[in-house]
């Protein structure tokens, strides 16, 4: 089969949406690329860092070759990249970066500045395993340490995913429902770096879709001067933490209302979690980022087995849309819950305590099974996770404890 | 000066009416505080120009008195007063702490 050229374009025949997209051969890198490019962010600061490196390297490419007018900012660490992001942002235009890993990590304390000022600045991560040991694939632990910093975090499965994230992001971040920043995921290698076919809307309708962002306050509004990042002693720290709390509960009905928008327009739904052969499922597995297509091709498997399993994605991981999986689960006769990430000590891994916390405060409660899976950015095959509903299924059956976390494709 | 306003805050703690601390009280974790012997005071202005704060209130070029609402208790003008005639006496000998009516804690 010839292979498909990366900038050959097919004319859309089954578009469902009301605008006609352009499919295009793209990595998820290279996805969000295409969508910075049509979304053309005042500012961009990054500081390349393995995985994200395709989208600051296509989108540096893009400002060379004078396709964007944004300022871009090539930085001599993550910390500046963020900071460069927040300085703009606060000064009033949009600004976006892009990062990976320790890039995150060393992106660590300006998280939180950017969140608590509330500026929505859009980072497009890569998610990528923490050292040691240095590796340079593709696990949730980078983002599932960043989860208390006040970010919205989405992740996404595909390349088309990605780019669908990329740019309902920045309509999140800037909604004055909510005005905090967003953190795109999607998964280092497997994502990033898979060419597949993304359809992409018209440069014009993504114009309109983002519109122009327009701060209430902005230090270079010289008219109407105000002070950003004061002291704030412990009398009011509080509340002004707390409102953080209650924009972030707010950006729920936000994600799905510009997500019902995005659809209107794509004919892709882009809500906040994801369901698969849900309506008679017994068995659920519950998963983030690109395992959901392994996990599709496992429940098929399953179903044709006779086995009534179902998939729930999680695509909004904050805010955490707690009462629409408890509604999804509730009912259902075992759960499992599919980490990619390490939490040492703690009970669980990070998705999981958030199910349980969920389901257990919305009186849903039933058998909950633990699961970890491709750290380190090992390969995870639909076989170990129809395996993974074996063992449910057969501990169900004799009535034994699921609490132990189990480690998937461990050799 | 001011009472207390209810504190709402803009999102993000940005503060959009410039020059407001006058309006908030800045004073209240002092732990001494200035008093002056008005006998000998020769109205200088030294303090006036040495406070780091605009704690002096001055009115036709006379000292007039502390503004304990924003008065941290540095102790520079004690320390300047050429006459000598402030002295930095413990908040806890006072009844009460914030050089206001006490009721707006």
């Amino acid at each position: 089969m010839k292979p498909l050229p990366s900038d050959s374009t097919i004319e859309m025949k089954d578009a469902i949406g009301t605008v006609k997209s352009t499919a295009k051969s793209l990595s998820g890198g290279f996805a969000v690329a295409e969508a910075m490019r049509q979304t053309n962010p005042d500012v961009v600061a990054c500081y390349p860092i393995t995985p994200s490196t395709l989208v600051v390297e296509k989108f540096s490419e893009l400002v060379a070759n004078g396709e964007v007018d944004t300022e871009f900012v090539a930085v001599e660490s993550e910390h500046s990249a963020l900071s460069a992001c927040l300085a703009a942002t606060a000064a009033g235009v949009r600004s976006q970066t892009a990062s990976s890993s320790q890039g995150l990590a060393y992106m660590w304390e300006v998280l939180y500045a950017v969140s608590g000022l509330r500026l929505p600045v859009v980072l497009h991560c890569a998610n990528r395993a923490l050292s040691a040991p240095i590796n340079i694939h593709g696990d949730h632990t980078d983002t599932m340490g960043a989860r208390d910093s006040g970010w919205i975090q989405l992740y996404a499965e595909n390349p088309q995913e990605a780019y669908d994230n990329a740019l309902a992001a920045v309509r999140i971040a800037e909604h004055p429902d909510v005005l905090l920043p967003v953190l795109g995921s999607q998964d280092g290698y497997t994502v990033t770096h898979s060419v597949e076919r993304v359809d992409v809307l018209p440069d014009k309708e993504v114009k309109k879709f983002v519109g122009q962002y327009t701060p209430k306050s902005a230090l270079l509004d010289i008219e109407n001067p105000v002070t950003f990042g004061p002291l704030v002693s412990p009398k009011h720290a509080f509340e002004l933490k707390l409102q953080g709390i209650e924009a972030m509960s707010r950006a729920e009905d936000v994600i799905d209302s510009i997500g019902e928008e995005f659809a209107f327009l794509t004919g892709r739904p882009l809500d906040s979690v994801e369901l698969y052969r849900m309506e008679d499922a017994e068995l659920v597995m519950v998963v983030i980022g690109s395992v959901a297509g392994t996990a599709r091709v496992a429940i098929d498997r399953l179903r044709s087995d006779g086995t009534k399993a179902g998939l729930l994605k999680i695509r909004s991981y904050r805010p955490f849309p707690s009462t629409r999986i408890c509604e999804v689960l509730g009912g259902k006769k075992a759960v499992a819950v599919l980490d990619r990430a390490l939490s040492p000590g703690a009970p669980y891994s990070p998705l999981y305590t958030d199910i349980c916390a969920a389901l257990y405060s919305h009186g849903v409660i039933l058998p909950l099974a633990s699961f970890v899976h491709g750290i380190g950015g090992r390969d995870t095959y639909p076989k170990q996770i129809i395996e993974a509903f074996q063992r449910i299924e057969e501990k169900l059956k004799v009535g034994e404890s699921m609490n132990q976390t189990e480690y998937l494709g461990i050799t | 000066m001011n009472p207390q306003k209810k504190f709402i805050a803009a999102p993000g703690g940005i503060i959009p009416n410039p020059g407001n601390t006058a309006d908030r009280q800045t004073g209240d974790w002092r732990v001494k505080r200035p008093v002056i012997d008005m006998e000998r005071c020769t109205h200088c202005m030294i303090c006036w120009i040495y406070c780091p704060d605009s704690a002096i209130v001055a009115k036709e070029g006379r000292f007039i008195e502390f503004d304990l609402v924003h008065c941290k208790g540095c102790g520079i003008c004690a320390e300047e007063c050429p006459p000598n005639c402030i002295d930095m006496i413990e908040e806890l000998t006072f009844q009460n702490i914030n050089g206001t009516s006490g009721d707006e804690q």
